[in-house]
């Protein structure tokens, strides 16, 4: 049976893709000048949904993966959905997965810290232990190494949610790991730290103990709320600008180390391979890198020519975003984004150009600047240093093609 | 051992320490006791491993391949396997004994993993000798083809010079554009996304 919310929603979907309803505007808006369901039908009550989730006309709004990317579901990815999200906060039910041995289900009270190695005193500490040290709250983005990476040999994946939805910005509340070393007492001699992760793959990293001194923290909350069981729950690391491989989720052990381990994901992976047949390792900062979220593959002009806004996200793992300029003629010329929003060291930043569309095919481009002085470069002046098979850290310039219909497509120029 | 500190958590036990701290360097530490030879190995990873890997580490649909590979670094499609590419042997036998089989980590005892990890080797052509037997003692004798073959990130020497721009083109920055590439030929994006866009074209 066909209801009046059907046709209503049919009809609403219709307008969407004309002229912003200029039809329904003339001849008088059934949606104004007849009742709706929702002026005279009450709604939910507040206990309805203890823990609320969005408007179901968003459930389009999610997490996405490609099945021929991995070997298996478990260790794999998901990407988030940029192209319909603004600001710079990431939603948590929205931030991107990345796993080796699936999600871990711990309980907290089970959960165990334990350091190790070149100290003082190895300790063991409970969550409730942690609880107790001074925290703080940071924004930081978080990008896995290997975003973009199918990108290298030419324009592949048809949206900014697959060419770069593997990031997510959220605010951390956690304890500087400086402290929680502190607290062992780190040896003369302790060079490098090896975080281990308590699930199923026991994910290791090597990191320099001058990077975890400075600002890592071990994090229980993201967004205000106990991490979310994907992104680590109930402890993880977080490493600001660094690649994301090294922010090992379900923390259970640091060992302090008087030289790094080399252990898997620092040697057969997180490795760029270059041309030569060398390859780079310990490529630990992500630079400097932006995309344009809307329009873009997924995110198509909907409107007819006129007011447009471009938008788009941009980060680097060395400092913050100044600058942003962007191109809608494929490089020709250039105009500079307006930044909108906080500015943090080594978070997502948002920016805007608002135009005037004349309803002919646009070629748009964003190119970051960071606070370094660092520009983001073409993934033609990557390739001149590093080839197609470094798999990571691919922070070229994305193009989109948009025609006369307002269709985006993910292409690559001259 | 400065700063002050806040007396939070407990001393770790040497028993605790030891359930937790399996990690193996390079330079040998944290190898624990125990042997295995290539002979043992290949029944494990017949057993255990083959099901993924292939009989001979040549894997079986997009699992890992382990073997092979070598001298293919500098080709148009380099084949990065434990021969070819992985630099320490010390991070096979870390590896496998910390993750795998992928389903079943931390089932294998110190003498399996030593086994696998010969036959690994002779799967690669690193040992040849059916009756090689690894243990901790011969460890770091083996030599891994591509261990010199990772340099530091120099991307601050190389990159940055070229990246770091104080001025860049705002007008008139080219004559002409062409489009080189085009996703939409390719057609791999999870088909609800195209769907999108053609319904809405």
């Amino acid at each position: 049976m066909t209801t009046r919310r059907d046709i209503l929603r049919g009809g609403l979907a219709a307008t969407a893709g004309l002229a912003a309803g200029t039809a329904a505007r003339a001849e008088g808006d059934p949606l104004i000048t007849e009742l709706q369901d929702w002026n005279h039908v009450l709604g939910d009550g507040v206990d309805a949904n203890p823990y609320g989730m969005p408007s179901r006309h968003e459930a389009h709004v999610k997490r996405r993966s490609v099945e021929w990317l991995t070997a298996d579901p478990v260790s794999s990815v998901n990407f988030t959905p940029l192209h319909e999200l603004d600001g710079i906060i990431t939603p948590n039910g929205l931030c991107f997965e990345r796993h080796h041995g699936g999600v871990a289900d711990i309980e907290p009270a089970k959960h165990r810290l334990m350091i190790n190695g070149l100290v003082d005193t190895p300790l063991v500490f409970t969550m409730q232990d942690l609880m107790r040290f001074p925290r703080e709250n940071r924004v930081y983005f978080l990008e896995c190494a290997a975003n973009s990476g199918m990108e290298w040999r030419g324009a592949q994946l048809n949206g900014c949610q697959f060419t770069h939805g593997m990031i997510h910005n959220v605010m951390y509340t956690g304890v500087p790991l400086r402290l929680i070393l502190e607290e062992a007492g780190v040896k003369t001699n302790g060079k490098w730290i090896m975080p281990e992760g308590a699930d199923a793959a026991a994910m290791t990293r090597s990191i320099p103990i001058e990077k975890a001194m400075d600002d890592c923290l071990v994090a229980f909350k993201m967004n205000g709320e106990a991490l979310r069981p994907e992104q680590g729950y109930p402890l993880r690391l977080v490493v600001p600008g660094w690649e994301g491989n090294m922010w090992i989720k379900w923390l259970r052990r640091i060992e302090v180390g008087d030289q790094p381990w080399h252990h898997r994901e620092e040697t057969s992976k997180y490795t760029d391979l270059l041309e030569n047949g060398t390859a780079r390792r310990f490529t630990w900062e992500m630079d400097a890198k932006s995309v344009i979220t809307n329009p873009s593959p997924q995110a198509p002009i909907l409107h007819s020519k006129g007011p447009t806004v471009l938008t788009g996200v941009a980060w680097s793992g060395r400092g913050t975003i100044p600058r942003v300029d962007v191109t809608i003629d494929g490089g020709k010329n250039w105009h500079e984004a307006r930044m909108s929003g906080p500015s943090f060291d080594k978070s997502m930043h948002r920016f805007y150009y608002d135009f005037d569309w004349d309803g002919t095919p646009l070629l748009l481009q964003s190119r970051a600047h960071d606070s370094t002085g660092y520009v983001q470069p073409t993934k033609e002046e990557l390739r001149q240093f590093r080839g197609v098979n470094s798999i990571y850290h691919n922070n070229g310039i994305q193009t989109w093609y948009v025609n006369e219909k307002g269709i985006a497509e993910n292409v690559e120029i001259s | 051992a400065s700063a002050a500190t806040f007396g939070l958590g407990r001393p770790a036990t040497a028993d605790e320490i030891a359930a937790w701290d399996i990690d193996v360097r390079p330079d040998g530490v944290g190898l624990p006791e125990g042997s295995g030879d290539v002979t043992t190995g290949e029944e494990i990873f017949t057993d255990r491993c083959a099901v993924c890997h292939g009989d001979f580490g040549e894997a079986v649909g997009r699992w890992p391949v382990l073997a092979g590979g070598q001298g293919t670094l500098s080709d148009d499609r380099p084949n990065k396997t434990i021969g070819s590419f992985w630099p320490y042997l010390s991070t096979v036998y870390d590896y496998v004994h910390r993750a795998m089989p992928f389903g079943d980590a931390q089932s294998l005892t110190a003498d399996e993993t030593y086994a696998i990890t010969a036959y690994l080797l002779y799967l690669n052509d690193i040992v040849d000798d059916e009756e090689f037997v690894l243990s901790r003692d011969n460890f770091l004798e083996v030599e891994m083809p591509n261990a010199e073959g990772f340099m530091p990130d120099d991307r601050m020497e190389t990159e940055f010079p070229v990246f770091v721009k104080a001025d860049v083109c705002m007008e008139n920055c080219k004559d002409a554009v062409e489009i080189t590439g085009r996703a939409a030929i390719l057609d791999v994006t999870p088909e609800e996304t195209r769907a999108r866009q053609l319904k809405e074209a």
